[in-house]
């Protein structure tokens, strides 16, 4: 994933600040860039996130943790207790709490006021549907909470034909009671798809309305989004119009520095452009266990458990995925081009989850690797090593358009096969034990 | 990114400064990360000296003394001005309300 050092960040011995939300360049008091001091990690995460639960009462159709049902192993109270106080001995500045719903914990609003308490920022995503007005008011009071509503669409058709049937009028009154209450200045969250590119002044004057901040995100292919990727993501010449509008209104939204595959257009986008996976990021999910960017939930990208004996901090220092992560990498066939050094190749889990050599161009790519790339694939793309998909299709679904994602069946599997001379068949070889290093080779600094 | 500039010859070195009472700092081994929880900015020291220079603004007379403390050479305080500013235009630091009396 990228960093997302969100809302706001400085660059210090320089000028450049105020409202910046991303990171510029630093003065450069040694011929040392911030950014590859990133690279290499950091003793702590700048921010994490953190899946609560995998419990939701929608099933949006790209979901990036395929949530739905709670897992019965989820976290205890007191494990989630035990991992905020690591990250305040950590000096981890602030989490970015998600799910699934989190708010639908029972224990939600008590872990949020243990993390502030504990000197840990909380931001937390959510689609709005505890959000009444007791809620905002308390959540107006505190400085060290700030709140996310996702929204995929500008109008209730685009929207609720992504997140479900009821979804937008959700986040529109969770919104109206943050601004009644006086909360400015809360996130309004949205995935920019196919759908809604051509949205993005309406999505503005939404948060312009509600004295809330636009933040846009790119659609990645993992989770249940790996379902509906081929029809949501950007078609090509709608990448060059988000482009556009992002260099047009940079300054007004946050990104996430997740756009910043689109930089080869041109004039680079505001932000670290710097994959932070493992390296400045990271994801702990509801089970406790550690990925390196909340876009791979995927074993190939799990670096551990809290609940092993060195807790989050023994993963964060000692795993051997984010020891590889931090190495310096090299861009394989990407490194001849000119471009790389603003897109660096672009995003790891959107490689991954379709399939693409991870040193190899982005889906993505502007200059239509990505798409000659993906041309060659062969054979399946890794699935998500978890699923937590309602199995049945919800209510708030039912006038969806028909698609893979939001009326999924059941997968079918293959079981092993007892074969006739008696032994245990091996276990079934699955999709998912590539490698993410695989062709990685830790000679010569990419990030320059 | 448009980002303005931050009002370089504005900073007063002879005045009291101090760091925000609600900033974290997380020293790093390139200098130091810090975080404002009132106006969730996040500010990058690139330096350690630097890093002296802002910690030690609450118990000096004015910034001056805290960069010449931490080693500034003098010929460069401008450039720490330049810092110092971007940092108060964040609100990360800030003027001490009235000057600290030395006691004994």
């Amino acid at each position: 994933m990228t960093v997302t050092v969100e809302p706001t960040s400085t660059a210090a011995t320089r000028a450049g600040t105020a409202t910046g939300q991303q990171v510029p360049a630093a003065f450069v008091a040694k011929p040392v860039k911030l950014v590859d001091q990133f690279a290499l990690g950091l003793d702590a995460p700048i921010c994490l996130t953190w899946e609560l639960t995998y419990a939701c009462n929608l099933a949006c159709v790209h979901c990036l943790s395929s949530s739905g049902r709670r897992d019965p192993r989820e976290l205890s109270t007191a494990e989630a207790e035990a991992v905020i106080d690591e990250l305040e001995r950590m000096q981890v500045f602030y989490v970015n709490i998600g799910g699934g719903e989190p708010t639908v914990r029972p224990d939600f609003w008590h872990l949020v006021d243990y993390a502030t308490e504990h000197h840990v920022g909380v931001k937390f995503s959510t689609n709005g549907v505890r959000i009444d007005d007791v809620v905002a008011k308390r959540l107006a009071s505190s400085d060290y909470v700030d709140v996310q509503i996702s929204l995929d669409g500008a109008t209730a058709a685009v929207n609720d034909n992504i997140r479900g049937a009821g979804s937008y009028d959700t986040a529109l009154r969770a919104m109206q009671h943050l601004y009644e209450a006086g909360f400015t200045g809360f996130k309004i969250s949205v995935v920019v798809t196919r759908e809604n590119v051509d949205q993005l002044d309406e999505f503005k004057a939404i948060a312009d309305r509600y004295r809330a901040q636009l933040r846009l995100t790119r659609l990645r292919p993992s989770g249940r989004g790996a379902d509906v990727w081929d029809e949501l993501h950007l078609l090509a010449p709608q990448q060059k119009q988000l482009y556009d509008w992002l260099v047009a209104n940079g300054d007004q939204v946050l990104t996430g520095d997740s756009f910043f595959h689109l930089a080869a257009f041109g004039e680079a986008l505001p932000g670290l452009n710097l994959c932070g996976a493992g390296r400045v990021v990271c994801l702990i999910d509801p089970v406790g266990d550690v990925y390196a960017c909340p876009f791979a939930i995927h074993d190939s990208f799990k670096a551990g458990s809290v609940r092993e004996p060195g807790g989050f901090q023994g993963v964060w220092r000692d795993s051997a995925l984010f020891a590889e992560l931090r190495e310096p990498q090299s861009g394989g066939a990407c490194s001849s081009c000119h471009f790389f050094d603003s897109c660096r190749g672009g995003c790891m889990a959107a490689k991954f989850f379709t399939g693409l050599p991870l040193d190899g161009p982005d889906p993505e790519c502007v200059r239509g690797f990505g798409e000659q790339a993906l041309a060659e694939v062969n054979g399946p793309t890794p699935k998500p090593s978890l699923d937590h998909s309602h199995k049945n299709p919800l209510r708030s679904q039912l006038g969806q358009a028909e698609r893979g994602g939001s009326t999924r069946k059941p997968v079918p599997i293959t079981l092993g096969v007892r074969p006739l001379n008696g032994a245990i068949s091996a276990p079934p070889v699955r999709g998912c034990d590539e490698n993410p290093l695989t062709g990685f080779s830790p000679t010569g600094p990419v990030i320059q | 990114m448009s980002v303005p500039p931050a009002p370089a010859t504005e900073f007063d070195l002879d005045a009291a400064w101090m760091l925000h009472p609600s900033v974290s700092v997380r020293p790093e081994p390139f200098g130091a990360l810090l975080y404002h929880f009132g106006n969730r900015r996040l500010s990058f020291l690139k330096t350690r000296q630097l890093l002296d220079v802002v910690q030690g603004l609450d118990a000096a007379p004015d910034a001056r003394t805290a960069c010449l403390d931490a080693g500034v050479a003098p010929a460069q305080l401008p450039v720490l001005a330049r810092a110092l500013a971007s940092l108060a235009a964040g609100d990360t630091i800030r003027r001490r309300p009235a000057p600290v009396e030395e006691s004994g």
